[in-house]
C-alpha cells in the first residue's frame, strides 16, 4: 500500500468532493427557499461554462470581465427560468415541479447543442499552471485551484446567508413561507433570489469544471453527482451539502482509481442506495412528519 | 347528442364500454388495425410496432406513477432487464417466443420489486432519484456482465419464430407486438375495475388514508412495481425482437424520461393517456423531422434536427405540465364533451 498514493488520489478526491460541495450549495439554496427538486442544475452548470466560453473565447474578453459577465447572463437566466417555468408550477405537486425541471434540463441540453454543436470545447486557460506538491503527493493544478475557488465561494455565500438582509430573508422564507410574508418579506422575490443566487453559484462551479475537463453537451452528468450528494446529505441542509460533497468526491476518487473508472457512478449511486435505506432523509435533513 | 344513461345493474355501470356507439368506434378502431398493415409502407409499419412497444410500457409506467403515484425514472432500466433477458433466451436456448416475453416480463418484476422495497421508505423525489439509481446499476451490469450479455458490444438477438413462421419482417412482427400491447392495454384498464386496481388509486390520493382504510402498504406498492415492470420487461422483450440488437446504450435514462414525459402529457392516471401519450411522444420527433425538412436549411437541416428535438421534447413537458397538466386525455375529453354536448352548447 502507497499511502502517498492513496493520499494524493484523496486530495484530488477532495478537489471534485469541493465542486460537489458548491453545486449542491445551488441546489440546496432553491430547494430550501421553493421546495423544488432542480434535477437541472448539472445543465444550469453547463450553460454558466458555455456562457462563459461565449465570453471568453467567443468575443475574446479578457478573463477578468468574462467571469462577471458571465455570472451576469446566467443569474438572468435563473431568473427567466423561475419566472417563466417554475412560479406557474408554485402549489402543484413537489412532483410536477420536479418533472418541470426534467424538462428544462432537456430544454437546456438541446440549446447547447444548438448554439455550440455537441463537440468538445475547450476553454482558455487561467489558472496557474505550476504542479503543486504536498510532500510526495502531486495534485494537478486546476484541481487544487478550483477547490478553493469552491471553498472560497462557498464561505462567501455562507457569510451572505448569515448577514446579508437578502440572505436573511432567504432563511426566513425557508423556514417558514407565511410567516416570512407577514413579516414584510417579499416571498415572490426571494424565490427569484434564490434561482438567481443558485444559476450564478452553477455558473462558477461550471466555469471550473469546464477548465478542467472540457466543456461538452454531456457535462450535465455532473448533476446526477451532485444529486446523490444532496440526497446524501439532506436535501434541505446546507451542512448536508457541503459534508455530502466531499465525501462523495473522495469515494468517486478512490472507486475510480482503484477499481476502475466505470466504477465511479456505480459507487456514488450505490452510495445513494446505501444511503436511501440507512437514512431516507440524509446525514442532516429534515425528517418530515406527515400528518392526515 | 347522448341522453340519460340506463343502466341496471353495476357491472352495467363498472363496464369499460358502456354504449352501442362506443362499441362500434372500438370494432372500427380494431377494422383498422387489421387493414393498417396491408395499404401502410414499410416505414408506417415500423412506426407503427415502435408505437406499440411504447404503448405497452407507457401503460405500465402509468400504472405505478400515474395511479398509484410512485414516480419512477428506471422504467427504461427494467426494459432493459426484459429486451437481456428474451435476447439471452433466444440466442442461447433458442426457447419459444411467448415464454421468452413472459420470462423477461418476470425478470424485470422481480428487479421491479427490489427497486420498490425502499418505496415504503422513501417516497416522492426520493423515489425517483433511487429508481434513476437502477437505472445507473443496470447499465453496470449490462455492460460488465459480459459472459451473459455481450458487453458494451450488446447482443444480437435472432429472429423469433411463432408457429413456424419466422418473426423476421415488420409486417409479420406487427401481428404479434400489436395484439400483445393491445392485451396488456385491456389488462390495465382491467385492473382498475379490481380492488387491487382501486387500492393503487388510494394508495395515490393519500397513502396513510389508505392504510387506515385497510390497505397493507408495502404489498400493494410492491404489487404496483412488479404489475409496473413486467409491463416495462415485456415491452423490452418486444423492444428485443423488433430491433434485434441491444446494447447497454439502448436503454438510456433518457428513454426513462422519454416514458415519464409521454405518461404526463398523454395524462397521468387514465389508460387512454398512455396511449395518447406514447403515440404523440413518438411521431412528433418524425413530424419534427418534416417540419425541419421543410425550412430552407439546405445541408443544416440534419444538424439542427437533434438538439431541435431535444428542445421540443423538453418543452413539451414543461407547457404540458404548466398549460394542460391533465394531457391529451383532457384535451380528448374536452372534444368528446362538445359532441356530447352539441347543439345546446357549441
Amino acid at each position: 500500500m502507497d499511502w502517498w498514493l492513496l493520499f494524493e488520489i484523496t486530495l484530488a478526491g477532495l478537489g471534485t468532493g469541493g465542486l460537489y460541495a458548491l453545486t449542491g450549495l445551488a441546489f440546496v439554496m432553491i430547494y430550501k427557499a421553493t421546495r423544488v427538486v432542480n434535477i437541472a442544475i448539472g445543465d444550469m452548470l453547463m450553460i454558466g461554462a458555455y456562457v462563459f466560453f461565449a465570453f471568453s473565447a467567443g468575443l475574446g474578453l479578457p478573463i477578468w470581465l468574462a467571469i462577471p459577465a458571465a455570472l451576469l447572463v446566467s443569474g438572468a437566466f435563473g431568473a427567466v427560468i423561475e419566472r417563466t417555468m417554475i412560479r406557474p408550477m408554485l402549489g402543484e405537486s413537489p412532483i410536477s415541479s420536479f418533472m418541470v425541471t426534467v424538462g428544462l434540463s432537456s430544454v437546456l441540453i438541446g440549446l447547447v447543442e444548438l448554439v455550440w454543436t455537441a463537440d468538445q470545447q475547450r476553454l482558455p486557460e487561467f489558472l496557474p499552471n505550476t504542479p503543486i506538491t504536498v510532500g510526495e503527493a502531486f495534485i494537478s493544478p486546476k484541481i487544487f485551484y478550483g477547490f478553493w475557488i469552491a471553498v472560497a465561494l462557498i464561505a462567501v455565500v455562507l457569510v451572505l446567508f448569515r448577514f446579508w438582509r437578502g440572505g436573511v430573508a432567504l432563511r426566513a422564507t425557508a423556514s417558514d413561507q407565511a410567516a416570512a410574508y407577514s413579516m414584510g418579506i417579499n416571498v415572490p422575490r426571494v424565490f427569484s433570489l434564490s434561482w438567481v443566487a443558485a444559476a450564478m453559484i452553477a455558473c462558477v462551479a461550471g466555469i471550473v469544471v469546464g477548465s478542467i475537463g472540457g466543456l461538452s453537451s454531456a457535462m450535465g452528468v455532473f448533476g446526477l453527482s451532485v444529486l446523490v450528494v444532496v440526497i446524501f446529505g439532506g436535501l434541505d441542509s446546507v451542512l448536508g451539502a457541503l459534508v455530502g460533497g466531499l465525501i462523495v468526491g473522495v469515494m468517486e476518487a478512490l472507486a475510480g482509481f482503484y477499481l476502475g473508472g466505470e466504477f465511479k457512478i456505480l459507487a456514488t449511486f450505490s452510495l445513494l442506495v446505501l444511503i436511501l435505506l440507512v437514512r431516507p432523509y440524509g446525514l442532516f435533513g429534515t425528517h418530515e412528519i406527515e400528518r392526515l | 347528442m347522448r341522453i340519460g344513461s340506463a343502466k341496471q345493474s353495476y357491472a352495467a355501470d363498472a363496464a369499460l364500454f358502456d354504449s352501442a356507439t362506443q362499441w362500434r368506434w372500438v370494432a372500427l378502431l380494431g377494422a383498422s388495425l387489421v387493414v393498417f398493415p396491408f395499404v401502410a409502407s414499410q416505414y408506417w409499419l415500423y412506426m407503427a410496432c415502435l408505437v406499440a412497444i411504447n404503448i405497452a410500457s407507457a401503460t405500465g409506467l402509468n400504472i405505478l406513477t400515474g395511479y398509484t403515484g410512485l414516480v419512477s425514472l428506471g422504467q427504461a432500466a427494467f426494459m432493459g432487464l426484459g429486451a437481456y433477458t428474451v435476447g439471452v433466451l433466444q440466442l442461447r436456448y433458442g426457447t419459444p417466443f411467448l415464454l421468452n416475453l413472459l420470462a423477461g416480463g418476470f425478470v424485470a418484476m422481480l428487479a421491479g420489486i427490489v427497486v420498490g422495497l425502499p418505496s415504503l421508505r422513501v417516497k416522492g423525489l426520493y423515489l425517483a432519484i433511487a429508481t434513476i439509481a437502477a437505472g445507473v446499476i443496470a447499465h453496470f451490469l449490462f455492460s460488465h456482465f459480459t459472459a451473459l450479455t455481450g458487453g458494451t458490444a450488446g447482443l444480437t438477438v435472432p429472429p423469433a419464430s411463432l408457429f413456424g413462421i419466422q418473426l423476421d419482417t415488420d409486417f409479420r412482427l406487427y401481428w404479434v407486438i400489436v395484439p400483445i400491447a393491445g392485451l396488456m392495454l385491456l389488462g390495465a384498464a382491467n385492473l382498475f375495475r379490481t380492488r387491487i386496481g382501486r387500492a393503487f388509486i388510494a394508495i395515490r390520493d393519500r397513502d396513510i388514508s389508505a392504510e387506515v382504510l385497510g390497505i397493507p402498504l408495502l404489498p400493494y406498492k410492491l404489487l404496483s412495481f412488479a404489475i409496473s415492470s413486467f409491463y416495462a420487461g415485456v415491452a423490452g422483450g418486444l423492444f428485443a425482437y423488433f430491433f434485434r440488437a441491444i446494447t447497454p446504450e439502448s436503454f438510456p435514462l433518457l428513454m426513462s424520461i422519454f416514458f415519464l414525459a409521454a405518461v404526463i402529457v398523454g395524462g397521468m392516471g387514465t389508460i387512454l393517456g398512455s396511449v395518447l401519450g406514447a403515440v404523440f411522444m413518438t411521431l412528433v420527433p418524425e413530424v419534427l423531422k418534416i417540419v425541419v425538412g421543410w425550412l430552407p436549411l439546405g445541408g443544416n437541416a440534419t444538424l439542427i434536427l437533434s438538439p431541435v428535438r431535444t428542445i421540443v421534447f423538453g418543452l413539451m413537458i414543461v407547457l404540458f405540465l404548466i398549460f394542460e397538466p391533465h394531457g391529451l386525455a383532457e384535451v380528448w375529453r374536452r372534444i368528446r364533451r362538445l359532441f356530447h354536448l352539441w347543439p345546446f352548447r357549441t
